[in-house]
């Protein structure tokens, strides 16, 4: 029919233009070849002048992964990954670690300007600290001594583990252990750079602390880690950010994100993942394996996920929060919207340990196209948690009859005196909804963004306000002209 | 303003509308009348732009133009506006940042600049009197959550603001109660203007007395079968639609 004609032009002309960070930066890389083993661990090591704890935690993380099998029981199809056949450290060649602008690669400081993240301070975001993190490697990061005044440190891992290694070799893996799953374990073994970042006892961040991924070297693998260690008392908000180029072949993101909030203190953490999501036959697009947790181990401390998924041709993250002070609390709030081919399998866990802990769960699902879209969340309420509290609400929006979304909630209770509340809610995407802006002068597209936007709205309003709006837009993009 | 030409129109193979002709001038207030299922929504409908419907046959001129060739958004930028008969809740949308949308889009339309918040906002407050609407409804998502009586004063409260050339009211006057449906009425004679044009789809006699009609028509079985002035409204209360069937039949 007409009618099907006219949503298929809309279709094409929005999946053929939507994703605008598709290009690639003509830089000159530093890169081992490809493969996996020992030597190219230790090579990466060697390169990046690595203390001999951090070898030998790489290498036995890698002894360990090898007796690993790749995780099959989430609701995706992941096609066979040859781990040989890709390239574990690029990095775009400057002088390390550069300490003004003078000394950054123009080729790299106009990558990032397009990406609209200015690493030039004199264009800063208003208010952002940014880590610029392309390929397997930290470019810059932004008013790292107006920070360090205040006693902040942030900074590339790289040189966190030069500068600061006894943070790193107290921290690292304390929440995230390479034993804990296959990618994590991978991560391990291979990663090369990240970012650090410890807040002292009582300071508030007086900036949004910011993290930006990009990849742009092909057949590369991203391998990052970042770790945020919150002292008694502080405050961080902390912004993630990723994009990469249009690619036939997939790539794979492993991270690592570990989280310790101590006594009183609250770290925010929101993550805008926008990866290149393949074409709309499915072709190409980011494997996103990600692993991300917080440990709130001081009592009143407070650990807040906050996600939104657009990218990726496959996404496997569960930011979870182990509430392990008394009082503790754990949220997290996720929109994840999938469209063509894309998989999505995510959610979080919120594991109950100390007395009086809470947690909440608000998750917003948009499936479209052919894609799938599937919430896993686990709640563990422990022997020992007096009074533990959770709220749980699931939302699946479908857009058209070609796609899926489920919902895996697990519930586990240990302790009587819990409560645990699960709410999940399934709708479509009304022509009607459409039709009633349209009849206001308002056009498919911007319907759509009015609509998807309210959907998500309890959690966009959760992102600081410099990413709210990109945030969006971003959803508004990613779905346009896909209402069948 | 509005001429529709022999219109037949149908859903999935069933024809809804079998030839329907009606004129509307400017200034002019006409009332649509027939039984359940007859197709006044679907005449509603085709009018606004829903492409659930084929229109099989004939035409409509809209100010001169082919309304039939024109996107629904389009003919809402271009002033027709359509009360709904079931209002659709957006939750999470709030009334404002959807009127200002609307709004904007058809001054963009129009070539305007979008309006400064602070216009819109003395703009909503002057509307939210003029058809006396609750300022709490306003501040909540679209419809949601409203009763059946509050969402089809929301629908007068986003006529008022988008100040419509020819606006359709398909029963907003079901589920009022009398005093609302003295607000409603109230509100609509209050935007009429030498410059536009309404037409209210109504299953009560009783609106008429408040809305003084120009026209009535009967639409049945998907063809007017009668048009008269505002007695007609009073007979038809009297007989019913039976005495047309007769009659129809008869022809
Ligand atoms: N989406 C649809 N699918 C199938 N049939 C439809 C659809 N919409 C309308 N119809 C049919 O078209 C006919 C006319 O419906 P319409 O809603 O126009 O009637 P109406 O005159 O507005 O009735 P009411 O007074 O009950 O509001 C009815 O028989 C109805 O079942
Ligand atoms: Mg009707």
């Amino acid at each position: 029919m007409a009618k099907e004609k006219d949503q298929d032009k809309i279709l094409q002309k929005y999946t053929q233009n939507e994703y605008k960070y598709g290009w690639v930066t003509d830089v000159e890389s530093d890169t081992l070849p490809k493969g996996l083993n020992e030597d190219i661990i230790r090579a990466i090591s060697k390169k990046k002048n690595e203390p001999q704890f951090l070898l030998d935690f790489r290498l036995k993380a890698f002894r360990h992964w090898q007796q690993m099998k790749m995780p099959d029981w989430a609701h995706l199809q992941i096609p066979e990954i040859d781990y040989q056949d890709m390239v574990y450290y690029s990095a775009p060649r400057q002088k390390a670690g550069p300490k003004n602008m003078d000394d950054v690669d123009p080729e790299l400081k106009k990558t990032f300007d397009r990406l609209g993240i200015p690493i030039d301070e004199q264009k800063r975001l208003a208010g952002v600290a940014v880590d610029a993190v392309m390929d397997s490697s930290s470019v810059k990061t932004t008013f790292k001594e107006k920070l360090a005044e205040l006693g902040i440190i942030f900074c590339s891992f790289s040189e966190a583990v030069q500068n600061h290694p006894d943070l790193v070799k107290e921290y690292m893996g304390s929440v995230v252990p390479y034993t804990d799953n296959y990618f994590a374990a991978l991560n391990s073994a291979v990663f090369s750079d990240g970012s650090f970042c410890y807040i002292p006892k009582g300071v508030k961040t007086p900036m949004e602390l910011s993290t930006y991924f990009r990849i742009n070297a092909a057949n590369t693998g991203q391998f990052e880690r970042t770790l945020i260690v919150a002292e008694d008392d502080s405050y961080v908000s902390y912004l993630e950010g990723c994009t990469a180029p249009i690619r036939d072949e997939n790539q794979l993101h492993a991270a690592i994100v570990e989280i310790v909030a101590k006594d009183n203190a609250h770290v925010k953490y929101s993550t805008v993942q926008n990866w290149y999501p393949g074409n709309k036959d499915g072709k190409g697009g980011i494997y996103n394996f990600v692993t991300k947790r917080g440990k709130a181990q001081g009592n009143n401390s407070k650990i807040s996920w906050t996600q939104v998924e657009t990218g990726s041709a496959i996404t496997w993250k569960y930011p979870s929060v182990i509430l392990m002070g008394d009082n503790s609390v754990g949220e997290f709030y996720s929109v994840a919207v999938t469209n063509n081919h894309q998989q999505a399998d995510t959610g979080t866990k919120m594991i109950h340990i100390g007395k009086n802990t809470k947690s909440t769960i608000i998750s917003k699902g948009i499936s479209a196209g052919y894609s799938n879209n599937s919430y896993r969340g686990l709640v563990k309420i422990t022997k020992n948690a007096e009074n533990a509290r959770n709220f749980s609400q699931c939302d699946s929006m479908l857009m058209g009859d070609q796609c899926g979304a489920h919902t895996f909630p697990y519930i586990e209770t240990e302790n009587m005196s819990s409560i645990v509340e699960h709410e999940a809610t399934t709708s479509k995407i009304g022509e009607d909804q459409i039709f009633y802006c349209n009849q206001r002068g308002i056009d498919e597209e911007d319907a759509i963004g009015l609509i998807v936007n309210g959907y998500a709205k309890e959690v966009l309003n959760k992102l600081p306000m410099e990413f709210a709006v990109e945030a969006q837009t971003l959803l508004q993009i990613s779905l346009e002209g896909s209402v069948g | 303003m509005l001429q529709i030409k022999n219109l037949h129109a149908s859903i999935e193979g069933n024809e809804i509308l079998k030839g329907i002709n009606l004129e509307v001038n400017k200034g002019e207030i006409h009332a649509i009348m027939g039984p359940n299922g007859s197709g006044k929504s679907t005449l509603a409908s085709v009018l606004a732009g829903r492409d659930l419907f084929d229109i099989t046959d004939g035409e409509i001129l809209y100010e001169g133009k082919n309304l039939l060739e024109m996107a629904p958004e389009e003919r809402a930028r271009e002033g027709i506006f359509l009360g709904f008969q079931y209002p659709v809740e957006i939750p999470g949308v709030s009334m404002m940042n959807f009127l200002k949308t609307a709004v904007n889009e058809q001054r963009k339309h129009r070539g305007q600049d979008p309006m400064k918040s602070s216009d819109f906002l003395k703009m909503m407050r002057e509307k939210k009197d003029l058809v006396e609407i609750d300022s709490n409804l306003t501040n909540r998502s679209v419809n949601e959550g409203f009763s059946g009586g509050e969402k089809k004063r929301n629908e007068i409260f986003q006529m008022a603001m988008l100040d419509p050339q020819l606006s359709i009211l398909d029963e907003t006057d079901s589920g009022l109660d009398i005093d609302a449906l003295k607000i409603v009425a109230h509100g609509v004679n209050k935007l009429k203007s030498p410059e536009n044009a309404t037409i209210v789809i109504t299953h009560y006699q009783r609106l008429l007395n408040y809305i003084i009609p120009d026209k009535v028509h009967v639409l049945y079985g998907g063809q007017i079968v009668r048009s008269g002035d505002k007695d007609l409204a009073i007979e038809l209360e009297e007989k019913g639609y039976d005495w047309l069937r007769k009659e129809t039949t008869n022809q």
